[in-house]
């Protein structure tokens, strides 16, 4: 049982950071983006080929930080691959969402955000193949922390989380200590009335594609690290970090972080009564639990 | 040559059993502005309702009702509105994207549930014991096509015609004038919760006709029939062919089934055997791009919705019309 509440700690880690960004999308540009969960296949992969080219022109920092898996041409991969797919982001949406955003209604953006995880998804199959791959091959050994109940633990696993918690921690600064973080949160409550307040829209959108990219590229190499880079991958997150922006309340930071913890433990705890082959249903009954009792959930506000 | 006629028949069958599920989606996207993100889910219960009802005795799940085979197609129908109206009712009164996110989930989850369940479906072996009606009088032949062909294509028209008496109709009205407008809609007294739950639910029914037929067409049903896929290429269909136009619906199922069909075909054909492990990658690519490109060069379809002025008023207003 704890260790379920440990694994589900951790799996929420990366959720969390995944559905900070759907969530600031969802409420800036008001529509579901089915395809946030390739920006984290996309971040991972980007990851996979940086850590290489990194670890070719300066083999000494392929070097595993010990008790780490992790080696320093991987972190700084990391922050490439933020970079990259915070911008590829960006470009995605200047390519198409922004252009069906000027044509149709909000729900053809749905369609197109469909459309956009399809087509990414299957060019990183086409590119990587459709095998798994890893970030290392070493065997991460894991740490017992108890014997009675037994609790193990791989130290890649606690690097994972203390990452999480420090980047949203700074996300938090940034959002209730700056004027961006004003911005952003005017821009949210009511674009005309932010923007006759000398807030430039096309900015603060870029900004949220920036974050949500670049959080997503994070979340998905810590999902690559606790499992394996598969190209579906996103296919399987897209549902779970879903679940975690509506308990958590859409449009709410805050919510998606205690929102990625609640799907990730539900999930890991659902093993204890259920099969695991029905794990993937459990942040559907969630969502359907949320509706039932707290519509907007956690911390969200109604808004049609 | 009978051959090519056979496959013909074939094609016509599923292309014409997509598009009558291509009409159900019509309904909640084109009419009434509903965003169904788990087409598959409602085909799907149609299907295994449909043949759980309708199916002989079998070991280990459900089934062996043996139900007179109309009884069994009205089960499964029942079956998908009953599950869009649970999802309905909780999702409809909440911002839109709520539905998206709900029906996506029911999809996986409707997946995830056929796939481990053996006691429910049979699991990943599916639902087999099926006997396909009429087939003690018809055979297994080509006869047998052809007369379900003609009952497949008898119940699009039907489903075809009764659609568009429902948009014309003044609930037909009404659906567009929430689709536009909700709290205009709302100002006259109508309830847009209820009358989209209600355009839902039919949506959905329809759907699990569609279901039901491709399920009795194959006379087995297995989670690989429900699998996201078949969302996408329904969803294509309605958008390429012009959501909130029947016709354009129908067109639309024809029009990228043949396209599927042909692309399938001609990358098992033409492309290099170690290339035909990525057949569904490439396949993927392409509808997502139909999809994308649609959206973004012409979002109304090859045959656009037709507006109609309902009651017609003084010939000023008519040019000030949609």
């Amino acid at each position: 049982m704890i260790q379920h509440l440990l694994d589900g700690v951790l799996t929420g880690s990366y959720l969390s950071l995944g559905a900070i960004g759907l969530t600031l999308v969802m409420h800036i540009l008001r529509f579901a983006n089915f395809s946030h969960a390739e920006l984290l296949s996309l971040g991972a992969y980007v990851a996979l080929v940086c850590d290489a080219l990194v670890s070719g022109l300066a083999p000494f920092l392929a070097v595993k930080l010990a008790p780490l898996s992790l080696t320093g041409s991987l972190i700084i991969a990391i922050l490439i691959s933020m970079v990259l797919t915070g911008l590829s982001a960006l470009l995605i949406d200047r390519l198409v969402f922004k252009r069906v955003r000027e044509k149709g209604q909000e729900l053809s953006m749905v369609f197109a955000s469909f459309g956009m995880a399809l087509i990414i998804r299957n060019v990183i199959g086409l590119i990587f193949g459709l095998s798994p791959a890893l970030y290392s091959r070493d065997i991460a050994f894991a740490v017992i922390l108890s014997r009675d109940p037994l609790i193990l633990v791989k130290p890649d696993q606690i690097f994972v989380l203390i990452a999480a918690l420090a980047l949203m921690f700074i996300l938090h600064l940034i959002l209730s200590r700056t004027t961006f973080g004003y911005s952003l949160r005017a821009v949210a409550e009511n674009p005309s009335l932010a923007q006759v307040n000398g807030v430039n829209l096309q900015r603060t959108i870029m900004a949220v594609w920036l974050i949500g990219g670049g959080l997503a590229a994070v979340a998905g190499v810590f999902y690559g690290i606790s499992h394996q880079l598969i190209p579906v991958m996103g296919r399987d997150l897209v549902l779970p970090i879903f679940a975690a922006t509506i308990v958590g309340g859409i449009g709410s930071v805050y919510g998606a972080v205690l929102g990625g913890f609640i799907v990730g433990i539900a999930a890991n705890i659902s093993l204890v009564i259920l099969p695991s082959g029905y794990t993937p249903s459990v942040p559907f009954l969630l969502i359907l639990v949320v509706l039932m009792i707290r519509p907007h959930g956690l911390f969200g506000e109604a808004r049609a | 040559m009978i051959g090519v006629f056979s496959y013909l028949v074939f094609f016509a069958t599923t292309a014409s059993i997509l598009a009558i599920a291509v009409l159900g989606l019509n309904l909640q996207w084109g009419n009434t502005g509903l965003f169904n993100g788990g087409v598959v889910a409602f085909f799907g219960a149609g299907a295994y309702g449909t043949l759980i009802l309708g199916g002989t005795a079998q070991a280990g799940h459900l089934g062996g009702f043996g139900l007179f085979y109309p009884l069994a197609l009205l089960g499964g129908m029942a079956a998908a509105g009953l599950m869009a109206w649970i999802v309905g009712l909780l999702t409809l009164r909440l911002r839109h994207d709520y539905l998206a996110i709900a029906t996506f989930g029911v999809a996986v989850a409707f997946e995830n549930l056929m796939r481990n369940a053996e006691w429910l479906a049979g699991g990943a072996k599916g639902v087999r014991g099926f006997e396909r009606p009429l087939r003690a009088a018809l055979g297994d032949g080509f006869i047998y096509n052809l007369f379900f062909f003609v009952v497949v294509l008898l119940i699009l028209i039907a489903t075809y015609m009764f659609l568009e008496r429902l948009v014309a109709s003044p609930f037909g009205r009404l659906l567009r004038a929430i689709r536009e407008d909700e709290e205009a809609a709302r100002s006259l007294g109508k309830n847009p919760a209820r009358i989209r739950l209600m355009a839902f639910v039919t949506g959905s029914v329809i759907l699990g006709l569609a279901g039901g037929l491709y399920g009795t067409f194959y006379a087995f049903v297995s989670p690989q029939d429900v699998l996201p896929t078949l969302t996408f290429q329904i969803w294509a269909m309605l958008i390429v062919g012009g959501a909130g136009n029947n016709r354009g619906a129908i067109f639309g199922a024809f029009l990228i089934w043949g396209a599927w069909t042909l692309s399938g075909w001609a990358l098992s054909r033409f492309a290099p055997v170690d290339v035909q492990l990525y057949t569904g990658s490439v396949q993927f690519i392409l509808i997502g791009s139909v999809i994308v490109g649609m959206l973004m060069w012409r979002p109304q379809g090859f045959l656009p919705e037709r507006l109609v002025v309902s009651q017609r008023g003084k010939p000023q207003q008519m040019q000030q019309g949609e």
